[in-house]
This record gives structure tokens, sequence and C-alpha cells, in this order.
């Protein structure tokens, strides 16, 4: 007794749960399939919910889905071994509703998410893995899980399964990707008791902070590190390009020990319970590393089709606009009586293209490249910053102009006038380019 | 054959951390769990459905969020799921718990006769053990608790053989239908449900009883008013007041770390010393 | 129980009037063919201490087959502690079954009304002391680690582990009698016995008829005696944990108990990896121990594995980890790789025993 559905998804991360909401809403009969215990239970994020993607899927979500602190803090750090030299950024703004920006636990957030989906009239089945796509000649046309009698059919399948898709390479959608086009993060949870963590970071109940980190914390890797507050935890991670471990021979295990011996850091975790230690691979390879992401009977949406703005840290909100849109063309296909093949699935690239998703992708996509054939980025810029700083701020009764002079000095002296020039065009070129 | 098995849903101990300050429970992250010892009544409630046929019907007293466990129980082969939930419940001790659940399954027996009610050995929360021999006097069931296997049922005599794990040795009793089987751990394995239990537990309508449906007409019998125990205090174990004394040499080599330490232990413990050379003989 | 609720604390609770006769501290002496647990007695130490505070009497209940031998356990209770015995013989009684027992003790209770009523938490103990308790519905508290007597209101104050023994709530049955409690073999000390004591005992006729209890026992296997692992009551244990890595390493534990004439006990992984027996599990989930020396070798001390151990006399860990929770309870501790040490440590009690033999 095969079932055959208007749409499959595949996972239930943030892409697959908005494609499945999205579809089951409109009506459409949607059957997700999660191979975690419960959405959410495998799902790696920082987590940091961009508010507005998440708005316009469920306009309410605020009243019951599960938010851990709004942000009101946002910190740049640039590390050297032992200082940093960083701005802040905290207003007043960020405390009026509605806020912008949450951190999220990704287990409760996608564990509540496939609750509104279930809500809508989707069909959620968890411990089950979708191991093939069933095809007719060309045509997906359903999917086949490890349980018995595990064969069921759909008009469409839509490929939420997150980074390095399985199916879509078995499948051959997908090329095996390029370890320069993942970046490989690990992060871990600490916990602590609600009004320790108040304390230290100065914020209020619900208010929560970010600490972006670059520098010297990956060893030289094209990378960034992160710390969030959560209600009664701290998560801390770094990610570095996949590539670069390689050569490296540094696991991401140990850059995180040494992070948090890192004397700005430290202090922050003292006394904390590490709880859960997670790895994932974060698709960075942007708009120049996109695979095809629609075919006969089929999309993909998420982070399984590369959407992902590596510079801003973005992914989630990718996943569930890119979600989102997949299934709404599809709703207008059902609604004008189309079938879903390639030459009508075409509309989901090009309603892509219009939003920012695309846009965005487009904008940074010599980014990566930049940072690959410039590590001084990552290597000597913050150890010569940190220096710079510390020359300032030490008073030792030489005055600033001389200060400043050997300053430069040492910059040009690590790297040539020209060089720096250079870099700093790069740096520009890539943040403008549209 | 209609098997009722009550299931908990349970805070996985293993990751349940404490405040420092207020000793409290600090649930952020605690994933919920069905108790692991009530799976194995489970699968030995759907081996008899595959062995003779019937229903398995599943029952728990819990939140809301307790569906979960409910659909889960459904996807491994159970038949019907039903949820006592009520906020009249809230602080129930066992005797509460009991009385609950047997109302709840009296209801139960008024559409269907109940055969047999399985329970786990006990929780990992409340750890009791003593909500199965509740129910089973509070319905006048026979109790067989710790059983390790099911040899024969005789459904002419409504007689059941089993296999009961006691102090020292295995009973083999003999007893009546109906009767409430509480099932030892590690004498089965969970089975993996089929895509059609999947689509089935997804879509079964779950049925949720608050205490009027659950046929308790006195808000008092149950919950916290229900309760002969009232909870005190709630603590951390003391710390001991001393840490270990950390054996230490110059050159930390085994050998010299090891005599230091029998050394040490001996002149602190000189009885210590004379039961270790006695027991070694 | 479910999760501790805090409640405000209540002005003082009155006792139902039902129950304001009701006096003494009462034990429930189990035994079976013959052999008494020795939880009972770890029981009647601690049932003694309770009478005492209330200045009441501490009774044991003896039930069994007729015949000399359950009467002179009686005897052997009075050696513990007791001052009186409730005796209740019948052939009904010969096997440990629920219904009569239940029938009968609830009998007892009812009769001579007793305000404290203490069980062992074995698979008897729990089986009986649950459907008692609904029986007669008052309080139980399971797995106590701690019984006083509160000073003001009499009320027994019960602590007990909750939430895998993360944290210990204290649990009182203000309104209702018995107060009943059980508690862990081992959690207890063994009081010592002083054979001088005697006491009086009282016999109580049941009148339950064989043909009306529904359960029949068949037949009784014996756990086969010898490779039946005692953990409970072992003098020495040596437990290795996952830090062995390996089961070929295992042997290592093996060896210093061989050394010692010692029992093996073992942290959950290691039971489950299947490298040991469930038998040999100690702590929250498998046995609780209380031996004169207990070795800790590559365990991190859990709260669910220290429950089991915390009652050892002399407890020495050896973990590579100088922040391992197991040092902050040991009495000893090296920091180090037990694959180095445990050897060193079986050469060093080899030699310790060999020059004491010559010696003596
Ligand atoms: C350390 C880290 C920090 C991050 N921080 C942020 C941040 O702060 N903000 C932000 O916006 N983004 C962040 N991201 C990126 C963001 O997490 C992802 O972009 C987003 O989760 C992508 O969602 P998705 O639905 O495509 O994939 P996923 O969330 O990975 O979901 C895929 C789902 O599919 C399931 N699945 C996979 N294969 C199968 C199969 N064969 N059968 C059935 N189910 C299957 C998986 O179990 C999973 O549930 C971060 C990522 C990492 C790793
Ligand atoms: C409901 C429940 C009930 C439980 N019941 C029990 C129970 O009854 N008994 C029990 O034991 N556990 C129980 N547990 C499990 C318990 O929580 C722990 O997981 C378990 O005790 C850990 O075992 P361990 O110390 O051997 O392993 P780990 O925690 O992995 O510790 C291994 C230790 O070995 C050390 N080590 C590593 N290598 C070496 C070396 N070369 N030399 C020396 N030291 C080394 C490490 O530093 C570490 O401290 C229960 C858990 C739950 C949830
Ligand atoms: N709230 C509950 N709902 C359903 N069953 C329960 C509940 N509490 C306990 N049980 C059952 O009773 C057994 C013993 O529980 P406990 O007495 O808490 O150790 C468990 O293994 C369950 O099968």
């Amino acid at each position: 007794m095969a079932e055959k559905f208007d749409l499959i998804v595949v996972g239930a991360g943030m892409a697959g749960n908005a494609a499945a909401y999205t579809a089951a809403k409109a009506g459409l009969k949607v059957l997700q399939i999660e191979r975690g215990e419960y959405p959410g239970s495998k799902n790696v994020q920082g987590a940091i919910l961009y508010a507005d993607a998440i708005e316009k899927i469920i306009p309410d979500f605020r009243e019951s889905a599960p938010l851990e602190r709004h942000l009101i803090e946002q910190r740049v750090w640039v590390l050297d071994d032992d200082s940093y030299v960083g701005s802040n950024y905290r207003s007043e703004e960020f405390n009026r509703e509605p806020y912008n920006r949450y951190t999220i636990i990704r287990a409760q957030f996608d564990r509540w998410f496939s609750e509104q989906v279930t809500k809508a009239g989707g069909l959620v089945i968890c411990e089950t893995t979708v191991q093939q796509l069933l095809m007719d000649g060309q045509r997906v046309v359903g999917v086949r899980t490890d349980r018995k009698n595990g064969d069921v059919f759909a008009d469409c399948v839509i490929l939420a399964d997150g980074v390095n898709s399985l199916l879509a390479k078995r499948a051959g959608f997908h090329e095996e990707l390029k370890p320069k086009d993942i970046a490989l993060a690990v992060k871990e949870i600490h916990f602590l008791p609600q009004e320790t963590i108040e304390a230290r970071f100065n914020i209020g109940e619900d208010e929560g902070v970010v600490i972006e980190m670059a520098g010297k914390v990956t060893a030289g890797m094209m990378g960034t590190a992160f710390l969030y507050t959560n209600k009664e935890s701290i998560t801390l991670g770094i990610g570095c390009m996949l590539s670069d471990f390689k050569n490296q021979k540094i696991t991401p295990y140990q850059l995180l020990e040494q992070m948090k011996e890192h004397p700005a850091i430290k202090p922050l975790l003292a006394g904390s319970e590490m709880k859960e230690y997670a790895a994932h691979l974060i698709p960075e390879g942007g708009y120049n590393a996109m695979p095809p992401v629609y075919g006969d009977g089929w999309m993909i949406a998420g982070d399984a089709g590369m959407f992902v703005n590596g510079i801003h840290r973005e992914g989630s909100n990718l996943a569930m606009t890119t979600g989102q849109i997949a299934a709404q063309t599809l709703i207008d296909l059902k609604t004008a009586g189309k079938e879903c093949s390639a030459k009508n699935l075409k509309n989901y690239r090009e309603r892509l293209d219009q939003s920012f998703v695309m846009k965005d992708l487009k904008k940074y996509r010599h980014m990566p490249e930049v940072f690959h054939k410039n590590s001084q980025f990552f290597t000597t810029y913050p150890e010569l910053l940190n220096r710079a700083a510390h020359t300032m701020v030490k008073v030792d009764g030489i005055d600033k102009k001389s200060k400043e002079r050997e300053i430069r000095g040492s910059f040009v002296q690590a790297r040539s006038l020209f060089g720096l020039l250079g870099d700093a065009f790069k740096l520009w070129r890539a943040f403008q380019a549209r | 054959m209609h098997s009722v098995v009550c299931i908990k849903q349970v805070p996985d101990s293993a990751q349940i951390r404490v405040h420092p300050v207020t000793n409290t429970i600090m649930r952020q992250g605690v994933p919920a769990i069905i108790n692991p010892y009530d799976l194995f009544a489970l699968e030995e409630a759907l081996r008899l459905k595959d062995r003779f046929g019937g229903t398995v019907t599943v029952i728990t007293m819990g939140p809301p969020m307790a569906e979960v466990a409910l659909r889960k129980c459904l996807s491994f082969g159970a038949d019907d799921a039903i949820l006592v939930s009520d906020r009249a419940f809230a602080g129930a001790d066992t005797l509460a718990t009991s009385y609950a659940l047997a109302a709840a399954i009296g209801k139960i027996r008024e559409n269907m006769p109940v055969d047999l009610i399985f329970t786990g050995k006990q929780t990992i929360d409340g750890d009791t053990a003593q909500v199965g021999p509740g129910i089973a006097r509070r319905l006048d069931y026979q109790l067989l608790t710790y059983v390790s296997a099911i040899r024969e049922i005789d459904h002419e005599k409504r007689e059941i053989l089993v296999e009961r794990r006691a102090e020292g040795g295995v009973q083999v009793l003999k007893t009546k239908l109906p009767c409430l089987i509480t099932m030892l751990e590690g004498t089965n394995e969970m089975r993996y449900g089929d895509m059609d239990d999947m689509f089935r537990a997804a879509r079964h309508p779950l049925k949720q009883w608050d205490r009027l449906a659950a046929g308790i007409e006195d808000p008092n019998v149950v919950g916290l008013k229900g309760s002969p125990t009232v909870v005190g205090k709630v603590f951390a174990p003391k710390p001991r007041s001393q840490r270990a004394e950390i054996i230490e040499t110059v050159d930390n080599d085994p050998k010299n770390l090891v005599v230091t330490l029998l050394a040490k232990v001996f002149t602190q413990h000189p009885k210590l010393e004379r039961e270790i050379e006695r027991l070694a003989k | 129980m479910n999760e501790p609720v805090k409640k405000p604390a209540r002005k003082k609770v009155e006792l139902d009037p039902r129950f304001v006769n009701y006096k003494h501290v009462w034990v429930f002496i189990e035994a079976e063919r013959g052999v008494v647990h020795p939880v009972s007695w770890e029981l009647l130490g601690e049932g003694r201490k309770l009478a005492d505070a209330l200045g009441v009497e501490l009774a044991g209940v003896v039930m069994g087959p007729p015949g000399e031998r359950t009467r002179q356990i009686c005897g052997e209770a009075f050696h513990y502690g007791a001052d009186l015995c409730y005796l209740a013989q019948d052939e009904v009684l010969r096997d440990y079954r629920n219904e009569p027992y239940t029938r009968a003790l609830t009998e007892l209770v009812d009769t001579y009304q007793p305000e404290i009523m203490l069980l062992g938490a074995s698979t008897l103990g729990r089986d009986l002391a649950g459907s008692v308790a609904t029986t007669l519905a008052t309080g139980l508290v399971a797995d106590c680690t701690e019984l006083v007597i509160e000073a003001d209101s009499r009320n027994l104050a019960s602590t007990r582990p909750t939430f895998g023994g993360s944290l210990l709530c204290t649990i009182m049955t203000q309104r209702h009698r018995p107060q009943m409690a059980t508690v862990r073999p081992r959690v207890m000390a063994m009081p010592d016995a002083d054979t001088a004591r005697s006491g009086r005992i009282v016999e109580h006729k049941l009148a339950i008829i064989e043909s009306s209890i529904i359960t029949k026992v068949l037949e009784f296997i014996p756990d086969a005696q010898q490779d039946k692992p005692q953990l409970a009551f072992a003098d020495i244990i040596v437990s290795g944990g996952r830090g062995f890595k390996k089961q070929e390493n295992f042997q290592l534990v093996w060896d210093l108990a061989k050394v010692l004439g010692a029992e093996v006990g073992a942290s959950r992984p290691i039971v489950q990896a299947g490298w040991v027996e469930l038998d040999r599990q100690v702590g929250q989930s498998g046995k609780t121990v209380r031996p004169k020396l207990y070795i800790a070798a590559g365990i991190s001390g859990a709260i669910q594995h220290r429950v089991g151990m915390d009652g050892s006399d002399v407890i020495i860990a050896i973990n590579n980890d100088p922040n391992a929770p197991i040092f902050d309870f040991a009495h000893y501790g090296i920091v180090g790789n037990a694959m180095q040490i445990l050897p060193a440590l079986t050469e060093a009690f080899r030699a310790q025993i060999a020059l004491a033999r010559r010696a003596g």
C-alpha cells in the first residue's frame, strides 16, 4: 500500500519545515520525513534566528516559539594570542519590540516548527531515513526509506536534507562537495545559571549578546569563531574551511580547546558545565559553487543547495526563505493545474533570483576566493592590530604621533605598502561587487 | 487479548543538571524520553499480541507534551493510546498516580475487558517501583513483579505462567488473568516498526482524558491533594568534607606511588591491613 | 513519586484522628526459605534509633511457614535490637507471594497499629511495600538514604535521592499512619548482634485459606551459588570503568581482585559493553555496596555510580584526570594511568601479603 502525496519534504530542519509548513497550510497533502529522533535532534546551529524570514512564514511566531534571548549587543573581536581588539555595538533600539534577532536552541526550535507543520495538516514522520529517490526515467516520483514497506510517492520532492545532500549526490544532481567550499564548525554548549550569564554579560532577563571573533583563534586558517548567550547556557563555536584543516593538521576540537583558554574567553565560561559537543559542516562556497536547484519533480532548499552567506553567518534565514519559495512555486503550479516538470519548476530559480537570497549570494561571490588567497587576513593582521592597540593604549612617555608612525611602520613592514593597499582594495571589491 | 501498558515520559536523567545555588533542576536542553524500563513492558505486550492476537493500549498520565511519547509507542505497534492529563494531577505521589491510572484503566475496561496490565520495573525519575503494585491493588488484579519471561497463557482456563526474579533465584508462578506484570529490564529488545506503523502513529487520533473523563469525581483523591507524602526540602548531596588525598611522589613512578599509597592507607587504617591479610588467605 | 513540587512550608498539619493511637516502630523481617535478608538487620539498627528518639518500642514482623525456624528468627531479631516480634506462621506464607503477604501484613498493621514501618528495598520488599501502602492508603517513601524523627512534629523525615541521585529530597507523611519507607540493602550500617538480648513474641493467627489465594508457586530455581557474585556483602571490591578502554585491559582489575581475594565491580558502561555480568554493576541501577575497601580505577565518579559506593569505609581512586569527580569523594587518589598503576598496585599488595605471611 504505497501512498501518494502532493509533496514529500526530506528533512525537518529550517528549510524542510518552512517548505512543509507553507505547503500544508495551503492545503497540499504533505509528507515530511526526518531521520532524527525528533525534528532538531540532529541539527546544529549557533544559533541566531533572524526574525524576518520566519515572520514571513509564521507572522505570530513570537507568541509560541521557544526563543532564548533577543540580541541587544554585538561585539566583534580580533584576537591575538592573549589579547584582543574589538568593537561593541549596543543599542536600546534592539530592546524595542518586535525584536529582530534571537538566540535559539535548534533542538527546541525545530521541534516547535515541526509542531506547526503538524497543526497545519502535514504528516511528519521521524526516525526514518530517506535512502534514495525513486525515479521514473529522469523524473523523481517518490522516495525510498529505510523502513519495511518504505516506498512513498509524490508529485514533487523537496530535498531539504542539509549540507552534503547525499540524496542529491546519489541521484546525480550534485557533484561531490569540494573541501574549499565547506567549512567545518564545532560548537559546545556550556551551561550556567541564568543570573550568572546576565551578570557576566551585563544584560537583563531575555537580553542577549553575540561575540563574533576572528584572528589567532583560527590558527591562521580562514574562519571565524562565535559566542552566543542563551537563557541558561552559552554557545561557543569555531569554524574553518575544511581544506585548511586538511593542510594544517589541527583538529577543530583542538582549536576550540585553545579558544576556551584564551584569557578573554575563559572567564566568561568559568564554572560552567559543558553538555553538548557537536560538529557540523557549513556550505560556504557561495554563489559560484551552487549546484542546480531544481529538475523534473524535485527542488532543493537550504544548506543542501548551498544557500549560505558565509560572510554574514546567515544560513537559517536563507534555508527558510528557499524552503518557502520552493513550496510556493509548487502551490502555484498545483493551483494552475500544471505538472512538476523541470520546465515548470524553473520558476523556482527565477523567484530565487528575484529574492534577497540570490542577490546577497551574488554580491559576495568573490569573498571566499579573496580569503582563500590571502591568509594574512587571519594571521598577520590580527597580530598587528593587537600590537597597535597595545602601543596606543599603553602609557609609557612616548608621544602619540611617534606611536602612530611606529604602528604604520609595522604594518608596512609585515606586508609591503603595495600589498596592504591591494588587500584593502580586494576586500572592498568583494564587498561591493553586485 | 487486551493488554494495557503504562508508560511515562521522563527527563533523561543522564543529562540533568542542578542549579548550583538554588538546587533546582535546570531543565533546559534536557530531552524527554520514554522511561527506558517501560519499553520492555511494551515490547512484551507486543510479543503477546504477535503470539495470540489482540489489542495493545498504551496509557500515560502526564502533561500534554507526553503525547510525543505515546505516538512513539504507536509507531512501535501499539493499537491505541490514551493521555490522562489534567492540572489536578500535578504533584501526585505514587498513591495518587496509581489512583488516576487505575481509574482510567477502569474506564478503558468499560469498552473492552483488560486481561493484562504491564508496567516497567520502575521509572528513572521517580525510581520507586510503587506505581505498578499500586494499580494492581486498586483494581484487585494479581500482581507479578520483576517478571523475566512469560512462559504460557492458557486462554480457556485464563491462566498465565511466568518466571519472576526473586531474591536468590527465579520463581515460576501460575496465576489467573487478569493480572498486572511489571517487566524486568533486559528481557527483550524493542522492535523497529514498518512504514505503515509510522503512518498510523502519525495519524492516530490520540485520546486525551481529563479528570472527569478518567472517571474521577472527587478532585481530592488525585494530584497533590491525594498524596499522603509531602516533599519538604530538596537539596544537593553533601560534598564530602575533604577531597581525596592525592598521592604524589617526586618521580610519580607507578611503583613508588603505590608503595606510598599503601603506607599511608595502612597507617591510617590498621584494621584494613589485617583484613586484607585475612581475606588473601 | 512524581517530581517534587515545592510547596510553601505548611502550617502544622494535624494527624488524622483515626491514627492517634498508632504507636511504635516496625521493621518487616524478610525471610525466604528460612534465610533472613541482611537488610532486615540493617533496618533494625536504624529502627532502634527511631524508636529511641520517639521513646517507643521497636518491633520486628516475622512471617513464614509454621515451624521452629520461623520462630528462631524472632530470637535473632532481638539480638539486632527488636524489643518484641509479631509472629505470623501459616502454610500460605511458605513461599513469598504478594497476595497472602499483603493480606497478612495489612491485617497486622490494622490490629497493632504502628506509626512507622520499614521494609528493605529488595525485590520482595518493594513488591510488598507498594501493595500494603496502597491498601492502607498511606504514604510510602522508596529507597531512603536517611531516616530521622523531626523533633517538633515527631514525624518521620525520609530522605531519598531524586532525579537519578542529582538531588536529595526529604519526604514526610503527615496525616497518615503508618509512615512507610523502604531502604536499599547496604545503605544503612549493619548493627552488632547482642546475643544476650531477648524480647517478647506476639503471635498472630491468620485466617487465610490457601484456596482463596490465586497465585501458586510451581517452582523455585535458585541461582547457581558459585558463579553469582555477592557484591553487596563483599569486604573488598576492585571496580573498573570506561578508562580501561578495551576488554583485554580489564583483566588488570581481575588480577588485583584475585590477589586481594576481592570481588570485581564495574561502572555501567562496562556492564553494557558486556565485559562483566549485570550483577557486578555498582550504582543507582546496580548494587549498593559497603565494603571496607573500594578501589575505583578508570571510573569518573558519576552521581549514579557514587550513590552505590559512597558508603564504603575506604575509597581509593585511580584516574588520569585530576578533575574527575571521583576525587571529590574518594579518600585517597592517584592521578595516573590505570593501566600502569593497577599492575604496580597488584604487585605491592602481593609483596605486602607475602611479608605478613612470613611474619605471622
Ligand atoms: C556551528 C554553526 C553555526 C551556525 N550559525 C548560524 C546562525 O547563527 N544563524 C544562521 O542563520 N545560520 C547559522 N548556521 C547555518 C544554519 O544552521 C543552516 O544554514 C541551516 O540549519 C540550514 O537548514 P537546512 O534545513 O537546510 O538544513 P538542516 O538544518 O541541516 O536540516 C536538514 C535535516 O534533514 C535531515 N536529513 C538529512 N538527510 C536525511 C535523509 N536522508 N532522510 C531524512 N532526513 C534527512 C537531517 O536530520 C536534518 O534534520 C550555522 C551552522 C553551523 C554549523
Ligand atoms: C538512569 C541511569 C542509571 C545509571 N545507573 C548507573 C549505575 O548503576 N552504575 C554506574 O556506574 N553508572 C550508572 N549510570 C551511568 C553513569 O551516569 C555514568 O555514565 C557511568 O557511571 C560512567 O562510567 P565510567 O566512569 O566508567 O565512564 P566515564 O564517565 O567515561 O569515565 C571514565 C573515566 O576514566 C578515566 N580514564 C580514562 N583513561 C584512563 C586511564 N588510562 N587511566 C585512568 N583513568 C582513565 C577518565 O578520566 C574518566 O574519568 C546510570 C545512568 C543513568 C542515566
Ligand atoms: N505517570 C505515569 N503514567 C503512566 N505510567 C506510569 C506513571 N508513573 C509510573 N508509571 C508506571 O509505573 C512504573 C513504575 O513507576 P515508579 O513507581 O514511578 O518507579 C513505570 O515503569 C510505569 O510503567
